[in-house]
């Protein structure tokens, strides 16, 4: 399973950009969170932008996955951003206040 | 018009999209709104991983013991089914996901947003939240050692015009 890439790492000055799967489930938030953690540590990046253009399904787990990086680097004074929310996802950001701690972009 | 189907499946995470996607298919016929859609799918999505995760035990998927969460903290993993069943009637689906497993020993408490029995593994505690928000009536019936029913109903579109 290590090797499997679900979603897209890249490092962008002090940025870790996280290009997320088509779906998000538990069954693949494991593997996202794990990698995600690699790179907060490895590169000493600040903050963290999730990208959700690929993402067609979100569930609760999604919130787990956002909610823990946000810990894990908002102490920091790192900051969370998402882009490309569509209406459904828009509404789980909604519904269980994560539009509140991180900052949801335009695009 | 009545339809009914039911599945059973093992309680392991690989399952969970099959789970979202079988139901989603089996109401196509009706037309639904890409939102209802989407509700369902999460709905089944978040009553299936609460099965599989709560009620059997099995942490397949929420990373590795002693760096993702404390190890030793695994429960003994229970093999075990989920199973699904679904009655459209007059345009109105009922879904019913039962497991064996554990049980839930106070659901209220359960059904509080953000509350987990697992903080450690990273959940956020909205499962239940989730499923009161994107269905129109949800029911939970449970008893430790006797399993978990999560009973759902939704109505469809203009359903009955098209079925």
């Amino acid at each position: 399973m290590e090797q499997i890439r679900v979603g897209d790492f890249r490092v962008i000055d002090n940025c870790l950009m996280i290009r997320l799967p088509e779906e998000i489930d538990h069954h693949g938030a494991g593997i996202i969170c794990e990698n995600a953690d690699r790179y907060l540590v490895r590169e000493e990046v600040q903050n963290v932008v999730f990208d959700f253009e690929k993402t067609r399904f979100m569930d609760s787990s999604g919130i787990g996955i956002i909610m823990g990086r946000y810990r894990k680097i908002s102490c920091f004074g790192g900051r969370v951003y998402a882009i490309h929310l569509d209406r459904q996802i828009e509404r789980i950001f909604r519904l269980s206040g994560l539009n509140k701690i991180v900052e949801v972009l335009e695009s | 018009m009545k339809n009914e189907m039911e599945i059973i499946f093992d309680a392991v995470s690989d399952n969970e999209s099959f789970a979202r996607v079988a139901v989603a298919a089996f109401i196509t016929h009706l037309n639904p709104t890409v939102e209802e859609m989407a509700d369902i799918k999460t709905a089944v999505s978040e009553a299936v991983t609460n099965s599989i995760i709560h009620g059997y035990g099995n942490l397949q998927g929420c990373g590795k013991p002693g760096r993702d969460f404390p190890s030793g903290t695994e429960r003994e993993v229970r093999p075990g089914k989920v199973r699904i069943h679904c009655i459209l009637e007059n345009g109105i689906l009922h879904i019913e996901i039962a497991d064996t497993g554990t049980g839930i020993e106070d659901v209220e408490k359960a059904m509080e947003p953000l509350y987990t029995s697992r903080p450690d593994l990273e959940r956020s505690g909205m499962g239940f939240a989730f499923m009161e928000a994107f269905m129109d009536d949800l029911e939970v019936e449970s008893r430790p050692g006797d399993g978990t029913k999560v009973r759902m109903v939704k109505k469809i579109g203009i359903g009955e015009w098209i079925a």
